[in-house]
């Protein structure tokens, strides 16, 4: 083959390589969630109840202990599974019992589950037990939210704030003018890099 | 006598033919642009370093500019793609596109060898080595985009982390990590950055011991063709560089996504699927790779065996094997020599190349029985003298020619025609070059046809080329001086170039006749008995 042939073809190669390359970098775009639907996330991390009451130690059963053991109260280590129940729009969408953690039972209950939801206006219920309770729940939050297209609505669960948290969307940023064509297809915005730089 | 010459019957037989077709015929076309020196198939593991390297000196120019933080991550990636774009942006587009160049070589690289059958045998090694390597080179790509902290890094690390959690192995979910923004750490970043170094280091010592029974690795690609490949990269660089999605933002979903899909074709299927099928598709294809090497037909050939007693310790075989089987050991017997050779049986393919580096092995040897210093068991070095002799036999003609061709290269068996005699060998450079003297020497043919794989891709890596240097002279044990050349033809063809071969061997025949006698009494050989004029392979 001619020199000037074998070049050219080494030229067709690399550029065959380098269109899979490029291409296959970004392309083809894939859809991950729809402009009319937006994600409910529930997650928690909380120990139920002992599965019993702590009883008192007498003061004649705490001198039997080794020192190092004389604790006042009697414990058990494992804990009661959490139940947890979302409802949306009056429908349940989720009842479910997490078991403790751990070999022996003992450590938190969790759950983490995401919900694709219509966007718009809905009637969010959320309850849990933590207890030996048959009826009824130890904590629950309902209120009437607003979801925004591809709105992540979080459920958190904080047994020390209270209860149910329901984290709130921030303000969308404006949309940013495109410095550059670079810029254009990201929306960045050169800051100031000084201001950047002090950050370090 | 054993023949290797496919992989066997069934499905996967079907399927390594006509991948290996494939392979032959793209790199067929590539030989003739490239030439066999530069042709990018031949060095796909070379070309995987290579890329390794650029991902490496890029990614260390990335990590200067990069901030680790939740804002400052993305930031300062912008940073260097916007502001800095005739050097940072070149180097992040460098730094994407050699590692997606070092998944395209690992998966062509391992779906050649599956087709050429190299991954058998004592082969295993080396091919279950390389199946952790595909998971660092995952881990560390993966991590990569998630450093960004842009759209498509927080959709990664939400279903990465989730896919974890789906194992249960962790006291809390990890994926709360990701719930609110309040709730992302700075460290966080710092564990990720520590991650995406760490991988591609241990990336590096797998490779290590991936090529521990290679011997000679070629990690190195040849200049020319690594100036091209960075010449691609930098101009790819320039025309399409390397940019980020718009910032992350825990309170909203990803929407439409520009997935790399060299790294990231698993989350859409996490999308579709079940995390714990994923996880099974993941395990059952590590699973699958790491069990075909001895998947049916299980094929092992006897290892060489050493034959102290005409073992000089001259140290050629241990030079010729591809494979690291033969160390020289000090001399266990009363025989004047330093060392011996000594075979690893596991790590030895069977190719015999040894034997046909032996200076022993020659076929000249009447007085005492030919026993080469070191020989395959199965395929031995008389056994080939007698099957020589036997193919001669049933030459006739004024154009005699024995083939000698490798079972990995075009079957022998097909260029057999009147006047043609055909032995197969598994390697061509099992053949010691004095059976070429003793052919011609001995009248039992007018020519010798060498034959084997394609230059640059011998199937037992360095038989073609250790062949030629020996017939050349410039290479133990060389082909005699008094041997006419004009007599020896070598083809180096694939078993898709049977035509060509075949082509070549009938231009060969007529110019033997046109040549001078080389034998002093050159006459026409007796018909023997039981000779028919049909040549016929007893390969």
């Amino acid at each position: 083959m001619h020199k000037i042939a074998r070049y050219l073809g080494q030229a067709v190669v690399y550029g065959l390589i380098a269109a899979l390359l490029g291409y296959f970098a970004d392309t083809p775009a894939y859809r991950h969630a729809d402009a009319d639907k937006a994600q409910l996330t529930l997650s928690l991390a909380h120990s139920g109840k002992h599965v019993r009451e702590c009883r008192r130690r007498s003061a004649a059963e705490i001198a039997a202990l080794p020192p190092n053991m004389r604790k006042p109260l009697d414990c058990p280590r494992e804990r009661l599974p959490v139940l947890v129940e979302v409802e949306l729009d009056g429908q349940i969408i989720m009842r479910d019992s997490a078991p403790p953690s751990g070999l022996f039972g003992d450590g938190p209950s969790q759950i983490y589950e995401n919900f694709v939801i219509p966007i718009g206006p809905h009637d969010l219920a959320v309850r849990l037990r933590d207890s030996d309770r048959v009826d009824g729940f130890d904590y629950q939050r309902e209120a009437r939210i607003v979801i925004a297209p591809r709105q992540r609505f979080v459920i958190e669960f904080r047994a020390e704030a209270g209860g149910f948290r329901f984290a709130t969307r921030a303000e969308p940023a404006a949309p940013s003018p495109a410095a550059t064509w670079l810029t254009r297809r990201s929306g960045w915005r050169p800051r100031n890099r000084a201001a950047r730089s002090s950050r370090r | 006598m054993p023949r290797r010459v496919g992989p066997g019957g069934g499905v996967l037989a079907i399927l390594q033919g006509r991948l290996r077709w494939a392979f032959e015929t793209v790199e067929a076309a590539l030989d003739r642009i490239f030439g066999s020196a530069w042709n990018p198939l031949y060095q796909l593991g070379a070309l995987g370093f290579f890329y390794y390297w650029v991902v490496t000196v890029s990614g260390i120019y990335v990590y200067i500019l990069f901030d680790t933080g939740t804002t400052e991550a993305y930031e300062s990636v912008q940073y260097m793609t916007v502001e800095q774009w005739y050097l940072g942006g070149v180097m992040r587009s460098l730094h994407r596109y050699a590692s997606d160049g070092m998944v395209l070589m690992m998966a062509v690289h391992m779906l050649r060898e599956f087709a050429l059958d190299r991954y058998r045998g004592a082969r295993w090694f080396t091919w279950v080595t390389g199946t952790p390597i595909l998971w660092l080179v995952f881990v560390a790509g993966i991590t990569g985009y998630w450093m960004v902290w842009d759209e498509l890094a927080q959709y990664v690390a939400i279903a990465s982390t989730e896919w974890f959690d789906w194992l249960g192995i962790f006291g809390e979910a990890i994926a709360r990590n990701f719930l609110t923004p309040q709730t992302l750490d700075d460290r966080f970043f710092s564990l990720l950055t520590y991650i995406h170094i760490v991988a591609p280091l241990l990336l590096l010592l797998v490779l290590w011991i991936h090529l521990q029974r290679v011997a000679k690795p070629r990690i190195n690609a040849k200049r020319g063709l690594a100036a091209g490949t960075f010449l691609m990269l930098v101009v790819l660089a320039f025309i399409k560089p390397a940019v980020s999605h718009p910032p992350a933002d825990l309170n909203t979903v990803p929407g439409v996504l520009n997935l790399d899909w060299f790294y990231l074709p698993a989350y859409p299927l996490m999308d579709h699927f079940s995390y714990g099928a994923v996880w099974a598709f993941a395990g059952v294809l590590s699973f699958m790779l790491l069990a075909l090497p001895w998947l049916p037909p299980l094929r092992r050939p006897a290892a060489a065996a050493v034959d102290l007693d005409n073992c000089n310790g001259c140290e050629r075989c241990a030079n010729d094997c591809p494979f690291n089987a033969i160390v020289m050991r000090p001399r266990s017997d009363a025989l004047p020599f330093e060392q011996q050779a000594s075979v690893t049986a596991s790590l030895c393919v069977g190719c015999g190349i040894c034997a046909g580096s032996c200076p022993t092995a020659t076929p000249f040897r009447r007085a005492s029985a030919l026993r080469a210093g070191i020989d395959l068991p199965e395929r031995s070095l008389p056994a080939l003298r007698d099957q020589v002799e036997a193919v001669a036999a049933g030459l006739a003609g004024e154009t005699r020619v024995i083939v000698f061709g490798c079972d990995h290269a075009v079957p022998v068996d097909h260029v057999s025609a009147s006047g043609i005699g055909a032995v197969g060998l598994p390697c061509i450079a099992a053949l010691p070059p004095s059976f070429i003297d003793y052919i011609l020497s001995r009248d039992l043919a007018d020519g010798v046809v060498i034959t084997g794989c394609r230059q640059g891709e011998c199937f037992n890596r360095f038989g073609v080329d250790w062949m030629e240097a020996r017939l050349n002279g410039t290479r133990d044990p060389y082909l005699r001086k008094r041997v006419p050349r004009q007599r020896v033809l070598t083809v180096w063809a694939a078993s898709a170039d049977r035509a060509a071969l075949k082509t070549a061997i009938e231009a060969f025949r007529p110019r033997l006749s046109d040549l001078p006698p080389h034998l002093p009494d050159r006459k026409t050989p007796p018909a023997r008995p039981g000779a028919v004029d049909g040549g016929g392979s007893h390969a």
